[in-house]
């Protein structure tokens, strides 16, 4: 029963729900406490006591219904006893002379053969069992290990003796031999299910894992159409890790200006005589973001998944303002605010999207225009290859927005070697920025945004 | 681990708080009764969540007038601290008794010889001053030091600061706080502690993983439908079913606030005190503002009013 739980709890951890050995120990006083019997109750008290949140509950639930839906104690002993029960039934209805014959053919084989020829099922899913703990199933983690698996169960179970028997018995018994290659060919399918089924509960988080450990680092602009979904989801969940890391309060003590109230209080208790002193806080800038995506033809894809980061980031970035050009610019904050990821970067590329770029005049746009959005405390970042087509870079006024804000960042998806080749503009828009770096990776994108949020902190 | 009473005890204790919080009018889903249950088995406090009117505060309610324990709350709010949810110090009473005191001193102090013997008497003059006749408990330490436990409701605990948060660590994992002056002070009985959250913020990990986490959703329909006939007896069944109907429809619109129980409660209250025996569209159209507490939420309801209405007395067939 213990081992079961315990097995269970790997699953948990498997369905991606956190949980730590504490969580484990009162898991195991709550089943104490309920017993295994009420499978409802069962679950409930799970889910009450592992689930730290709403999805996990859901994840959780999905987990214990495939995993119960198996290794359930109590059925297994009804289907057992109903199995032997329908055995005997047969066994009796079987003429005497035929079953002394299969017994006696039966006796030279191996127990595996006897065991699929007997149509034991109760039997058959025990050495299963058995076999799937001999060969520690629990521990698989990538679906490439499925036939690994499930051969080494195979051999645990007995094949090779199987197989002599198998072919001993086409020699002697041909109808036999074909009773126990289909019993086989059963015994393989089960096997593969009950790894298959191993994998599911064990392997989702390793499997996921290495998923994202890739996408992480592919190139954002070449990504595939079908991956853009898992892009969206990962790039969601950089969001909120950056939101968990950032979103505290952001105090700081000032020094130097004492907090008349809060002295008094503190000291009350020693007749309002000053022993502590409390200090004025003071709350830290929020930060403030206007965000220049380029989204002509060629880095669409990467200002795409960034402007879903910084809109995703709202907790932490509360004044934000995001544009977008390609030959002009218009501001896109409005569309991505009220409309679903997709529907707005339809929209934004419908409206100005994969034109040819003109930095030159979108500068001169958002010059005319939103010069006023930019504020000593604003972070502006410009993100784009900066390849204005032979036009003219008004890298002047990059100049103007610099002396204006606090920093200007230039995210650049191509990589330094070919900044300044062809009609890159990037050393001369370099000189105004305060950083500049590469971001052609979600994960140079989450350290970028980061590097950022935390210049406020 | 196996033991074979466990079961049937366990499913009946739980069938018990069921029917114990339905005496005191309260519907619980299975899963609240088995989150109760399990609360009082393993020591552990309760953190609910979930919108606003779904109940969570009237769970700790019901459970206290269930148990006929002592109901202690504490309200959260940002800015709430120690010295207003623990304890804080009687000072003006200290400052009173050492101005009283203040002639005594030359007597306590008299007797001694030296500079070391009226410290040493000092030190156990100051103690007194810092005993529990001075100490002023707040609801947390209230609830501890009650001697026949109590249920302790910790409302919106998310509307606080981080920092309480820790503050409560101590007391959820192991039921008493300590006081630097006089040490731990442990709760004669564990309270039952109900910890509630809209979600407004995210909690931290370590407070979540002491309590058991219970979510309260809107209610399925059957189940609603229980908790209107047991709040609100007048009603009569017809009513009832369409009434649940109709808020569940409305549930599935894009509102900026879905009405919860509370406001199914008090609608239905009003349906009764109108005397309608049926849902009709003009009831509805006139109560709607009972039902929806946004103008921008009633404009997005009102067109479907009658579609709703229509579909809500269809059930009535079945």
């Amino acid at each position: 029963m213990r081992e079961n739980l315990h097995r269970f709890l790997r699953a948990a951890r498997g369905a991606g729900v956190h949980v730590s050995p504490a969580e484990s120990i009162d898991a195991m006083r709550a089943v104490a406490t309920v017993g295994f019997a009420d499978r409802m109750v069962l679950r409930d008290s799970l889910l009450l006591t592992l689930a730290k949140s709403e999805d996990e509950k859901k994840a959780l639930g999905a987990c214990f219904d495939l995993f119960f839906a198996h290794a359930d104690p109590t059925r297994q002993e009804a289907d057992d006893e109903a199995q032997q029960d329908a055995t005997q039934n047969e066994a009796q209805a079987a003429p005497q002379s035929a079953r002394d014959g299969v017994d006696q053919t039966n006796a030279e084989l191996g127990p595996l053969a006897q065991m699929l020829l007997a149509r034991n099922t109760a039997d058959i899913s025990a050495a299963i069992a058995n076999a799937s703990s001999a060969v520690g199933l629990s521990d698989i983690r990538y679906f490439t290990q499925r036939g690994l698996f499930s051969s080494r169960m195979l051999e645990a179970m007995g094949i090779q003796r199987l197989r002599d028997d198998l072919d001993a018995l086409t020699e002697s018994n041909p109808a036999q031999a074909e009773r126990l290659q289909g019993a086989l060919d059963g015994l393989r399918d089960t096997v593969r299910d009950t790894v298959a089924q191993a994998l599911a509960l064990y392997g989702r988080e390793e499997a996921e894992n290495l998923r994202h450990e890739i996408l992480r680092n592919a190139q954002l602009s070449r990504i595939e159409p079908r991956q853009v979904a898992a892009m969206r989801a990962l790039i969601r969940q950089i969001a909120r890790r950056l939101r968990e890391r950032y979103s505290k309060p952001r105090k700081r003590q000032r020094r130097g200006h004492l907090d008349v109230r809060r002295t008094i209080r503190r000291n009350a208790a020693w007749g309002s005589v000053p022993f502590l002193t409390a200090w004025k806080r003071r709350h830290r800038d929020r930060p403030k973001i206007v965000a220049l995506c380029d989204v002509s033809g060629s880095v669409a894809r990467v200002s795409d998944f960034f402007l879903l980061l910084i809109h995703s980031l709202h907790d932490v970035v509360s004044d934000v303002r995001s544009f977008a050009f390609s030959g002009h610019l218009i501001e896109v904050s409005e569309i991505l605010e009220q409309k679903s990821a997709e529907e707005a970067m339809a929209e934004i590329m419908d409206k100005v999207g994969f034109g040819s770029s003109d930095y030159g005049s979108s500068l001169v746009d958002f010059e005319k225009q939103f010069m006023a959005s930019v504020t000593p405390q604003t972070t502006v970042i410009m993100l784009g290859d900066a390849r204005s087509n032979n036009l003219d870079p008004r890298a002047d006024i990059l100049k103007r927005i610099s002396e204006r804000a606090k920093r200007v960042v230039w995210l650049n998806p191509e990589g330094r070697m070919t900044w300044g080749w062809g009609d890159s503009e990037m050393p001369r828009y370099q000189t105004f920025c305060n950083v500049v770096r590469p971001c052609a990776t979600a994960q140079q994108l989450e350290r970028a945004v980061s590097d950022i949020v935390s210049a406020y902190q | 681990m196996a033991d074979p009473q466990a079961p049937s005890s366990a499913a009946t204790a739980i069938a018990g708080v069921e029917a114990g919080l339905a005496a005191q009018g309260y519907i619980a889903s299975r899963q609240i009764a088995t989150a109760v249950y399990l609360s009082q088995a393993i020591d552990k406090p309760i953190l609910v969540e979930g919108p606003a009117g779904v109940g969570k505060t009237e769970l700790a309610k019901a459970i206290a007038a269930w148990r006929g324990l002592k109901m202690i709350r504490l309200q959260c709010y940002e800015g709430l601290d120690e010295a207003k949810a623990l304890y804080e110090w009687k000072y003006a009473k200290q400052l009173l008794y050492t101005q009283i005191l203040k002639d005594k001193l030359g007597e306590v102090l008299g007797g001694a010889q030296t500079l070391h013997a009226a410290l040493a008497q000092l030190h156990d003059f100051g103690d007194v001053f810092f005993s529990k006749e001075f100490v002023e408990p707040r609801p947390l330490l209230q609830a501890l030091l009650e001697p026949n436990g109590c249920v302790l409701l910790i409302d919106e605990i998310d509307k606080s600061d981080a920092e309480f948060e820790s503050l409560l660590l101590e007391i959820l994992s192991d039921f008493q706080v300590t006081i630097p002056e006089l040490g731990s002070i442990a709760a004669a009985k564990p309270p039952t502690v109900i910890l509630t959250s809209n979600s407004e913020r995210n909690l931290g990990d370590a407070l979540k993983r002491r309590c058991l986490h219970l979510h309260i959703g809107f209610p399925e329909q059957k189940l609603e439908e229980r908790i209107v006939e047991s709040r609100v007896p007048g009603i009569s069944q017809t009513l009832r079913r369409q009434l649940v109907a109709f808020i569940h429809d409305i549930r599935s619109l894009d509102l900026k606030k879905q009405p919860s129980v509370s406001e199914t409660i008090d609608w239905a209250r009003v349906l009764v005190l109108l005397q309608a025996a049926e849902l009709g569209h003009e009831v509805v159209k006139d109560t709607l503002n009972v039902l929806l507490k946004y103008e921008s939420d009633i404009e997005v309801a009102l067109p479907q009013v009658t579609t709703f209405v229509a579909k809500a007395q269809r059930q009535h067939v079945f």
